[in-house]
């Protein structure tokens, strides 16, 4: 640390980029919501988007397949790094293969879960072998579902070693220290793991929940595969309406895309506004 | 927890981790594989000589993602480093915000930015155009490179800068001779992952390029949903290339955190 300065110059093409792309790019999608550019300004696109029921049913989905992704992907997570923090014969390897997910792009992810799990797919397959299954029908839909099942398992088959990791590596930076003084002191060890290291990481698996809650939330490749075509989730919708051949759809579109950039920023308000506490 | 049931439920994880890439990789070198089949009938390497084929899209497509993601990692860090820089050596007013600022792009959602970035490069004439689409792959790119480099400006020894200005070097030669090798393995990593993130991108991509840029992932999709399983099969392995020869590099200089950070998204 060098110290008080001011490194104005060194951060001012980033941040110049930064503000033209994204500050840019929100300005101007808040502009065009409110149908700027076309004449005048008019709220008639957030009235239209806000009082339709397929945007609420696809904002309810899309939380649903947030909250259950961010959940699960938490608690899997936190299972792994607890079974991966220990030695045993094959770790080096294990931790290795942990970590592939994290290259994968969620395109590929996303096609590999399809075919894994539709009903058609690998698993149903492998059921029919066994003579569990009659034919391609007799396997639950888990892919282009009601539940959305399909991309939660996709997100969460993504983002476990994401948690994973960022939890092993707070573990290794905490140390055994405070779990072997709750343990001398009497403590059970799902005691110690659950009332003093499950409070150290709180803060790493807060944030890095955050970051899967407003990935899941609005990511748009996955539902568009996996996702079922009505409700759709908020970004296949919001594509939906800027791909639409009449161009009045336009400002709907960016109204949904404001809509969702509006619950990713509540988010990051909530997760990482208290990080100096 | 015992032994045996700690590598038990460690293989069920790793199983579970990788049975999606199973039909991937056997779709890559099947031919009629269908339902109830549970390998193919037929193993066959017809579906890489297709996609190295003379007519087809693969090659140029693999050739422009890779155009891409080096141009787009480049300009990141040519950008980021020097920000970096500035966030890892200075305390200053306004840091907090800064680091918001620069946060925000890998939360806020690509749909929710790529639509009114339209609207600018619209005016600008940038886009469904190659050079359009690496610009907005800053957006992504961008952020992971400043926050790695800020890390590796955090351990560095800013007094070496000092000493060799004391000794007489010029300042691009204190750049070259001093900084340049100390930060040089971050440089990799922050490279790399630049690389993979924009080599991994999907809506930016077909937002700005509008179909015409097409990338690995866009072929992808394109492929598997006009049924030819086995030219996606072909091109989800080619997706995976540069994430596992990344992760060969750098996962033994890198914590969980530090890997954690490049994944994709």
């Amino acid at each position: 640390m060098i110290g008080r300065g001011h490194p104005w110059l060194s951060l001012a093409p980033a941040l110049g980029v930064i503000a033209v792309l994204f500050g840019g790019g929100l300005a101007l999608g808040l502009a065009g919501s409110f149908g700027m550019g076309r004449g005048g300004a008019s709220g008639d696109a957030w009235i239209a988007v806000l009082s339709e029921g397929r945007v609420w049913r696809s904002l309810g989905l899309s939380l649903w397949i947030a909250f259950a992704s961010t959940a699960l992907s938490c608690l899997i997570g936190l299972g792994a790094a607890l079974l991966l923090r220990r030695r045993f014969p094959g770790q080096g390897l294990a931790r290795l293969l942990f970590q592939i997910n994290l290259t994968i792009p969620h395109a590929v992810g996303a096609l590999g879960i399809l075919w894994l799990l539709s009903q058609s797919g690998f698993v149903a397959r492998l059921s029919a072998g066994a003579g569990l299954i009659d034919g391609p029908a007799g396997f639950p839909a888990l892919t282009q579902d009601r539940f959305a099942i399909g991309i939660i398992a996709h997100y969460v088959w993504k983002e476990v070693p994401f948690i994973g990791l960022i939890l092993l590596a707070n573990m290794q930076s905490l140390g055994d220290d405070p779990e072997s003084a709750a343990r001398s002191l009497g403590a059970s060890p799902f005691a110690a793991m659950r009332l003093v290291l499950l409070p150290l990481l709180m803060p790493a698996l807060i944030r890095a929940g955050a970051i899967v809650f407003a990935f899941s939330f609005g990511a748009w490749e996955v539902p568009v595969l996996l996702g079922q075509s009505a409700p759709t989730a908020l970004p296949v919708l919001a594509w939906q309406r800027f791909t639409d051949p009449d161009l009045a759809a336009r400002p709907e579109a960016m109204a949904l895309a404001m809509l969702i950039a509006l619950v990713s920023a509540v988010l990051i308000r909530a997760a990482f506004a208290g990080r100096n506490r | 927890m015992s032994p045996r049931l700690r590598i038990l439920l460690g293989l069920v994880l790793i199983a579970a981790l990788i049975a999606p890439l199973l039909p991937l990789a056997l779709w890559s070198v099947a031919r009629g594989w269908f339902f109830p089949q549970i390998l193919p009938a037929n193993w066959t390497i017809e579906p890489w000589m297709q996609a190295f084929a003379p007519r087809s899209e693969i090659p140029s497509a693999l050739a422009t993602t890779t155009l891409i993601a080096l141009a787009a990692a480049a300009l990141a860090l040519a950008l980021g480093i020097p920000a970096g820089r500035a966030l890892g050596l200075y305390r200053f007013r306004g840091k907090a915000l800064v680091e918001l600022a620069l946060l925000a792009p890998v939360i806020v959602p690509g749909i929710a930015v790529g639509l009114g970035i339209h609207g600018v490069f619209l005016r600008l004439g940038l886009t469904n155009s190659v050079p359009g689409v690496v610009l907005v792959h800053l957006v992504p790119t961008l952020p992971y490179v400043i926050f790695v480099m800020s890390g590796v400006f955090a351990n560095y020894d800013a007094e070496a800068e000092a000493q060799a200005r004391s000794l007489g070097a010029r300042p691009l030669q204190v750049l070259w001779h001093v900084m340049l090798p100390a930060i040089a393995p971050g440089i990799v990593v922050a490279g790399l992952f630049a690389f993979l993130v924009s080599w991994s991108q999907y809506i930016l991509t077909l937002t700005i390029g509008g179909g015409r840029v097409v990338t690995l992932p866009l072929l992808l999709y394109a492929q598997a949903g006009a049924g030819r399983n086995d030219q996606a099969g072909v091109l989800a392995m080619l997706s995976l290339g540069p994430g596992l020869v990344i992760l060969a590099l750098v996962a033994r200089q890198l914590t969980g955190r530090g890997m954690a950070i490049g994944g994709t998204r």
